[in-house]
């Protein structure tokens, strides 16, 4: 951390002075490790149709949470990263086995997901407040510990990606054809969707319930409008991801607004330019 | 990366006759439906056999049981040229296993999603991902792949931008590496123009005979077959006849499954 803070000393902020404003600092270096997470998954994301899967995840780390505070676990976040893998390796399976469209899967899991988390969470007439910084999320309040834990999941899904992308890419495409090819589906796609529900549900508390789906849909939505081939989709959809988080922090610092809302609204606009820039083309 | 290798099985028997693939009495059951009965045909290697049938008739299922996708009754067994024959599927004849290239009915890319040809070919072939850069090595490998189906002006072509020929080809070529032992397609003229259709067509009598393949394509384009196939099977659920296309397009059991009164048919 000390080698962060005398990094951020030489930029000329008020908040990168030695010895102020460390919460600021903190924020900075957990979006520099959270976007390009993002940026990374939501190629895959936005290429197999998954981001009302990725919504529903949130909401079942939502209802994680919640079961995990009504059974009095220290911190709920280990219940709900439990409760979302349990969750996204159900929803693999019953894709699976039934011949319901993906989409439906998704609605019915969701909404009972939700129901179930707001149902407990104020069971015996509790107030719903104490959830409300989950649904909007505080970058500002993140610590050196949870952001080494970020760090170590950036680390697992870039290992993910080493090994697995190519496999994950063709079964995401067509899996009879990858299937022929001796690929396991299944178990690729499984992966792939826990390391979803970890991500989604490790930053929830940092970027807020409401908001987290767009950093899965909007970074590569945006590079895809302009990148030519997989390599520059990367490229794009990490850039972008990183750059918007990087400026939505700061939007936030100024304005006083929320960080996981001003990313969101600054790759809205990156996305918009994007589209442009592809129909000028 | 090797293809496909067929889980259960045993060792069926050890003759040592010619190359062939010969189903016997294969059935399949799916979701308490009986979808194919008692199939039975052999197919020898550098032979075309087209599979014709009606929608619904289970062409799709058939070529997937022989992929191994599918649990099914029955025995399925290749013989390699001089080598015994075994079960597909058998994981004690590791090293006589067949390739089976599998070009799968024209699958429909996302125009928007930014993977070319290049991308899509190295990412089924070689394990170093492809959102990093192609090395110039790999692209050369792509290229001459591609060019056994003389697609490789395709190589930086989006795949969402494929005509229906094109495509085909990409798949083949893909199909193509490594070179299976048998070459499985799934309706490969179906969305292909009358052009296309014929280049493809031709590339498939170049290919088996160059590379001693066996060919079995399910086809709804009948006006190919006496040209190309060397055999056809009628199937609806179960195998109506096999044999040259002249005789099966001429049968009753032709006419008969395809409601068809008289004369000449060319459903396209």
């Amino acid at each position: 951390m000390e080698l962060w803070y005398r990094l951020l000393s030489v930029l000329p902020f008020e908040w990168a002075q030695p010895g102020q404003m460390l919460f600021m600092k903190h924020a900075l270096l957990a979006v520099l490790v959270i976007s390009p997470l993002f940026g990374l998954l939501s190629t895959m994301v936005v290429r197999s149709r998954m981001s009302f899967f990725s919504d529903a995840l949130g909401h079942s780390a939502f209802t994680g949470m919640a079961v995990g505070a009504l059974c009095g676990i220290g911190d709920p976040t280990w219940a709900a990263v439990l409760f979302a893998l349990f969750f996204s390796v159900l929803f693999n399976v019953v894709r699976r086995k039934t011949a319901l469209a993906s989409d439906t899967v998704i609605g019915v899991f969701a909404s009972t997901a939700m129901a179930l988390g707001i149902f407990l969470s104020t069971l015996g007439g509790r107030s719903f407040t104490k959830f409300n910084s989950l649904l909007i999320g505080d970058i500002l309040s993140v610590t050196p510990g949870q952001i080494g834990l970020l760090a170590l999941i950036l680390l697992l899904v870039l290992v993910f990606w080493a090994v697995g992308f190519n496999r994950l890419m063709l079964s995401t495409v067509h899996p009879a054809l990858a299937d022929s090819r001796g690929i396991r589906v299944f178990w690729l796609e499984t992966v792939f969707s826990a390391l979803i529900a970890v991500v989604v549900t490790l930053s929830m508390t940092w970027v807020g319930l409401l908001v987290i789906n767009s950093l899965l849909v909007l970074p590569a939505a945006a590079g895809r409008n302009v990148a030519r081939n997989t390599a520059q989709y990367h490229l794009l959809s990490v850039a972008g991801a990183v750059v918007c988080g990087i400026g939505g922090v700061m939007v936030s610092y100024y304005l006083g607004s929320s960080a996981g809302a001003s990313i969101t609204l600054l790759l809205s606009v990156c996305f918009l330019a994007a589209s442009l820039l592809r129909r000028k083309s | 990366m090797t293809m496909r290798k067929i889980k259960h099985g045993r060792l069926v028997s050890g003759r040592t006759d010619a190359c062939r693939l010969k189903l016997t009495g294969v059935s399949v059951h799916l979701n308490d439906e009986q979808i194919l009965s008692d199939v039975s045909f052999q197919l020898n290697c550098g032979e075309i056999m087209a599979l014709i049938g009606p929608n619904g008739a289970g062409k799709s299922t058939l070529l997937r049981t022989i992929l191994g996708q599918l649990p099914y009754s029955g025995t399925i067994t290749f013989s390699p040229a001089g080598a015994p024959a075994f079960r597909l599927g058998d994981p004690t004849a590791k090293s006589t296993r067949p390739l089976v290239g599998y070009v799968p009915q024209s699958p429909t890319f996302d125009r928007g999603d930014p993977v070319t040809v290049l991308d899509f070919f190295t990412a089924a072939t070689c394990r170093r991902p492809v959102w990093l850069p192609v090395t110039k090595a790999l692209r050369t490998k792509a290229e001459a792949c591609l060019s056994r189906v003389h697609a490789q002006d395709l190589l930086d072509k989006p795949m969402g931008a494929l005509s229906g020929g094109q495509l085909q080809r990409v798949l083949l070529a893909l199909a193509l590496e490594p070179v299976p032992h048998i070459l499985l397609l799934d309706e490969p003229l179906s969305g292909v123009d009358a052009e296309g259709e014929q280049q493809l067509m031709d590339m498939l009598d170049e290919l088996r005979t160059q590379y001693d393949l066996s060919i079995f394509l399910s086809t709804h384009d009948f006006a190919t077959l006496e040209r190309y196939a060397d055999q056809v099977v009628l199937l609806d659920r179960q195998v109506l006849r096999t044999g040259p296309a002249a005789d099966v397009l001429s049968s009753a059991e032709f006419y008969h499954t395809f409601h068809l009164s008289s004369g000449k048919e060319g459903e396209r």
